[in-house]
C-alpha cells in the first residue's frame, strides 16, 4: 500500500510539472525515477519511452505504466497512471469552470515564456546524457544521425522511424548470430 | 451520457499512436458526431493544453469530458483515455520483462535507442524553436533578425550554463523560470 502511494504521489509530481508534451517528462522522470527512487534505468527509461510511442496511448501515460507496473504489479500500474493525470484533471477543471480564456492572459503568457525556455535546456541537456549513453559504435551513431534528418526534413512519421529500427535490430541480431556460428565452426 | 463519454475517450485512446496531438482529429470528429462541445470549445482547449502542466491528451479528455458534463465527466474522460493503455503497456511488459535478458531483444532495443533519442532531440529543437520566437512569429531565416525573443534567448544562455545544477531540482528550476517570465515580462 505504501508503494502504491509513493507511486501515486511520485507520479502526480512529474505530471503536475511536465509542460508541452510527453517528451517534456523526461528529465524530471529521470530525476525522481532513476536517481532519486532507482525504479528503472536510464536505458530502460528509453526502452519504456520507444515501446510507447509504437503502442498506443499518450507517451507519458504509457511510460508511468511501465514503471508502476514493474515496481507493483497491476495495482502498480493503475497508480501510476492515475498519478500522472491527477493534476492534469484538477488544473483543467478548474481552469475550466472558473477563468474564461486563460491563455489569454498578459501573466500566463509571460509566464509560459520562461518556462518553456527552462524546457528547452532540460531537454537538450537529458538528450546530451542520453547520446552519451546510447551511442556507441559505428551503427548507432548512424542511425542516430539519420533517424534525426530525417524526422527534421521529411515528413514521415514516428511510427515508420521506431519499425526500421525495429528491422534493423532484427538484421543486426541475425548478423551477430552468423558470425558467431563462423567463430564456432 | 457519462459511460458514452467514456468509451468514446476509451477509443481514443486506443486509436491515437504517438503522443497528444495525435489525437486532436478524433477530438473534432467527436464534435461533429455528438454535439457536445463546439469548435470553439476545441480552440480553447487546444490553448489551455498547451498552457498548463500534463499530457496533452489527458488535458483535452479533462477539458472536453468537464465541458460536456461537469466535474464526473472530467474525471472519467481520461479515465476511459488512459484503460488502453493499462492494458495493453501491462501486456507488454510481461514480454519485456520475460525476453528483457534474450540476445535477440537486446539487439533490437540496442537499435531502438539512438532511434529514440533523436526522436526526443527532434522534440527538444521544435520547443526551442518556439521558445526562441516573439509569441506567433515563425521559425524561419527572414524572422530570425526580427523574431528573435531576447529576452527568452538570453535566460536559454543562463540556464544552458547552470544546466548541472537545473537537473538536480527541475522543478524549482521550471517554477523560478515562469517567475522570471512574468516579472521581466516576457511574452511582451
Amino acid at each position: 500500500m505504501k508503494k502504491l502511494w509513493e507511486l501515486f504521489i511520485t507520479f502526480a509530481k512529474i505530471g503536475g510539472f511536465t509542460f508541452g508534451g510527453g517528451y517534456a517528462m523526461l528529465p524530471m522522470l529521470k530525476k525522481e525515477v532513476v536517481e532519486h527512487h532507482h525504479w528503472a534505468t536510464e536505458e530502460e527509461i528509453l526502452d519504456y519511452f520507444a515501446i510507447g510511442q509504437c503502442t498506443p496511448g499518450i507517451i507519458a501515460v504509457n511510460t508511468a505504466t511501465f514503471i508502476g507496473y514493474n515496481e507493483a504489479g497491476v495495482p502498480g500500474g493503475i497508480f501510476a497512471t492515475l498519478g500522472v493525470i491527477a493534476p492534469s484533471i484538477v488544473i483543467i477543471s478548474v481552469i475550466a469552470a472558473c477563468v474564461a480564456g486563460f491563455a489569454d492572459y498578459a501573466i500566463v503568457q509571460n509566464a509560459f515564456a520562461g518556462i518553456r525556455a527552462c524546457v528547452v535546456v532540460l531537454i537538450l541537456s537529458t538528450v546530451y546524457d542520453m547520446i552519451k549513453k546510447t551511442l556507441k559504435g559505428a551503427l548507432t551513431i548512424c542511425m542516430f544521425a539519420a533517424v534525426l534528418l530525417a524526422a527534421l526534413f521529411t515528413p514521415l512519421s514516428t511510427y515508420v522511424f521506431i519499425l526500421a529500427a525495429f528491422v534493423v535490430g532484427i538484421i543486426y541480431h541475425a548478423v551477430n548470430a552468423m558470425k558467431k556460428e563462423d567463430r564456432s565452426c | 451520457m457519462l459511460i458514452r463519454l467514456m468509451y468514446e475517450f476509451f477509443k481514443i485512446g486506443l486509436f491515437s499512436i504517438g503522443g497528444g496531438l495525435a489525437s486532436l482529429p478524433f477530438i473534432y470528429e467527436l464534435s461533429e458526431k455528438t454535439g457536445w462541445f463546439t469548435l470553439y470549445d476545441i480552440s480553447n482547449l487546444v490553448a489551455v493544453s498547451e498552457a498548463t502542466p500534463g499530457p496533452l491528451g489527458v488535458n483535452m479528455a479533462t477539458y472536453v469530458g468537464y465541458v460536456s458534463s461537469g466535474v464526473p465527466g472530467g474525471i472519467l474522460a481520461p479515465i476511459g483515455l488512459v484503460t488502453p493503455s493499462i492494458i495493453i503497456i501491462v501486456i507488454v511488459a510481461k514480454f519485456y520483462n520475460r525476453f528483457k535478458e534474450s540476445a535477440l531483444v537486446k539487439d533490437i532495443f540496442y537499435c531502438l535507442r539512438p532511434v529514440s533519442t533523436a526522436l526526443i532531440l527532434v522534440a527538444g529543437i521544435s520547443v526551442f524553436q518556439l521558445a526562441l520566437m516573439k509569441a506567433g512569429v515563425a521559425f524561419t531565416l527572414e524572422n530570425l533578425t526580427t523574431g528573435i525573443n531576447w529576452k527568452a534567448a538570453v535566460l536559454m544562455v543562463v540556464l544552458a550554463l547552470l544546466h548541472r545544477q537545473i537537473k538536480k531540482h527541475p522543478i524549482i528550476a521550471v517554477l523560478s523560470s515562469g517567475v522570471v517570465g512574468i516579472i521581466l515580462q516576457f511574452a511582451v
